[in-house]
């Protein structure tokens, strides 16, 4: 057993028992006053809001309110400059190196363009996580991947190549890939943009039955509001690198007002179709 | 009466001064972006050599994907530097055969070309080759990978993208284009013996006989070090202006271009650097 190997399994033991102890705790992800600038443009001013477990947290805003990039800084594709960003109580901000490579490992993130390798077919897309980060045998790779498939309903899709999917199918296999090592958050970035209507049904219908199935944590960038009311059991509203307001939905829609309301507003859906929707 | 209707207008002239000045910036900013970019492009490259070697000793090694690089690289232009190796190894013999023949020196053909060959046009062309072939479809793979986020969904699945997609490619450079070099030579010395001998009447014996007595094994030596320092070079550039490619596209198709000039020039400016260290002269 190499050196790197001993120190994976142990910090697997160490992180199980971190799962363990946080698991009764509603919030999973603790974002406090998170700041990031680019040049000169202050993108994040001090965000502070929680991420609740197993729900479908989702964030809202204008283009330009700093979505995107909140999101890249919570799976640390980009560090913040300044804040904390803690999941069950590890600050994931701070982390660097080998360690936050680990705590990676509990996130998936479905990219708005799927994201998956060309050169792959959809079984070897699900598949790699698990070849690059377990010991698993090839009958259980195989086993797993087709488990995952088939619950996502992508089974008979195994040996194509991805640009032979539909791009609701390609969302389903970034799914499949990102929660194949059995992740505990999952970040969606803008998961229904540029779909059609019926593939935008069947894209929150799956970020709904992925959470419901395998008891993960969603985080939902989107600006698709008839989508949002669908899905979310949180809704926090980004106004120019602000947190302007964070609510279950029904909650939010009591309490609209100033660019929150003039964004439901400008969204076309009516307040009563979005309450409606609500879960 | 309102504020702006009591301001006093700023003079004509100090408005055209402020414009001059501007412009005057401008020119600066760009001057100094001229000259520092080769230096800044440098410093990228140090770094992800930097970030290659450091990655490339760390677990886990992916053989699969070493081979499938070695099989890009390598088989893959096989065809391409032979078939070049073959015309250039042809037009080399023609010419000089030609040049040698105004002072009746024909018979040292062989021997120039056997050195021109092992020292500088072997290492130069297969390099020039494999940038030309494999290089930009690095680039283009990679530029394509940046633009549609599959290097993010590396990172976010904790694999590290310079270990996975640059590591391979540049080891697979380093062991292939001294082999597509030794190619390059093989069938370029071949070319010439072909046109010199059947052609222009040497005799086959003084053609190879020469060649022995003037080609050593130094002159092997150096086109093979020239060959794995370009190898290096060949395949960091790729890697380098793929993977940080951005705009679309259209910046992929602005990186593969990039790409392949910037091999150009550091082939042909390390080629003389390298020589200038292994002859000791020249720096």
């Amino acid at each position: 057993m190499s050196l790197f190997s001993k120190a994976d399994d142990a910090h697997a033991a160490e992180r199980a028992k971190i799962r363990e102890a946080a698991k009764d705790d509603p919030v999973h992800i603790r974002i406090r006053d998170i700041h990031k600038n680019y040049g000169d443009a202050e993108v994040l001013k001090g965000m502070s809001f929680d991420i609740q477990r197993h729900k479908t947290n989702v964030v809202i805003g204008p283009s330009g309110s700093g979505k995107s990039v909140l999101m890249r800084q919570i799976i640390r594709l980009e560090k913040p400059d300044s804040g904390q960003i803690l999941v069950d109580g590890v600050d994931f901000a701070t982390l660097d190196g080998m360690a936050l490579e680990r705590v990676r490992r509990q996130m998936g993130m479905v990219f708005q363009s799927s994201a998956l390798f060309d050169s792959m077919t959809v079984f070897e897309n699900v598949a790699f996580p698990l070849r690059e980060h377990t010991k698993m045998s090839r009958s259980e790779i195989q086993e797993r991947v087709m488990d995952r498939l088939k619950v996502l309903g992508i089974d008979k899709s195994a040996k194509k190549s991805p640009a032979e999917l539909s791009g609701g199918m390609q969302r389903r296999v970034a799914v499949a890939r990102a929660i194949v090592l059995e992740t505990d958050v999952l970040i969606y970035d803008e998961p229904t943009t540029g779909l059609d209507p019926i593939t935008v049904q069947t894209v929150d219908e799956l970020i709904m039955e992925t959470e419901a199935q395998f008891q993960v944590t969603s985080i939902v960038i989107s600006h698709d509001m008839a989508s949002v009311f669908r899905i979310a059991d949180q809704i926090t509203f980004l106004y120019y690198g602000e947190v302007l307001a964070s609510a279950p939905p029904r909650e939010l829609l009591t309490v609209l007002d100033g660019p929150t309301m003039e964004f439901v507003k400008a969204s076309g859906v009516s307040h009563d179709i979005l309450e409606g929707r609500t879960k | 009466m309102t504020e702006a209707a009591t301001a006093p207008e700023p003079p004509a002239d100090k408005a055209k001064e402020d414009e001059e000045d501007s412009r005057l910036d401008d020119i600066g900013v760009s001057v100094l972006q001229l000259v520092l970019a080769p230096v800044i492009e440098l410093g990228v490259l140090a770094r992800m050599l930097k970030d290659t070697v450091f990655w490339a000793v760390r677990p886990p090694y992916r053989f699969r994907v070493l081979i499938e690089s070695l099989e890009f690289i390598g088989v893959g232009s096989i065809f391409i530097v032979a078939l070049t190796g073959l015309f250039m190894g042809a037009v080399l013999g023609l010419q000089l055969a030609d040049g040698f023949r105004q002072f009746g020196a024909e018979s040292q053909t062989g021997a120039v070309v056997g050195l021109a060959m092992t020292r500088e046009i072997g290492p130069v062309f297969s390099a020039l080759m494999v940038s030309s072939r494999a290089g930009s479809a690095m680039t283009t793979e990679l530029g394509s990978m940046r633009v549609s986020d599959q290097i993010n969904a590396l990172v976010t699945m904790a694999v590290n993208p310079v270990q996975y997609l640059v590591v391979p490619r540049v080891i697979a450079g380093l062991v292939m284009v001294p082999i597509l070099c030794i190619l390059f030579n093989i069938v370029g010395i071949f070319g010439a013996y072909a046109v010199c001998t059947t052609l222009l009447g040497i005799d086959p014996g003084i053609f190879l006989g020469q060649m022995r007595w003037l080609v050593d094994w130094p002159d092997v030596a150096q086109g093979l070090i020239k060959s794995l320092v370009f190898g290096v070079t060949v395949t960091l550039i790729a890697c380098r202006q793929g993977f940080f490619a951005k705009g679309g596209a259209a910046g992929v198709g602005q990186a593969t271009n990039r790409s392949v000039v910037h091999n150009a020039i550091a082939i042909l400016a390390l080629d003389y650097l390298v020589t200038a260290i292994v002859l000791g002269q020249g720096l």
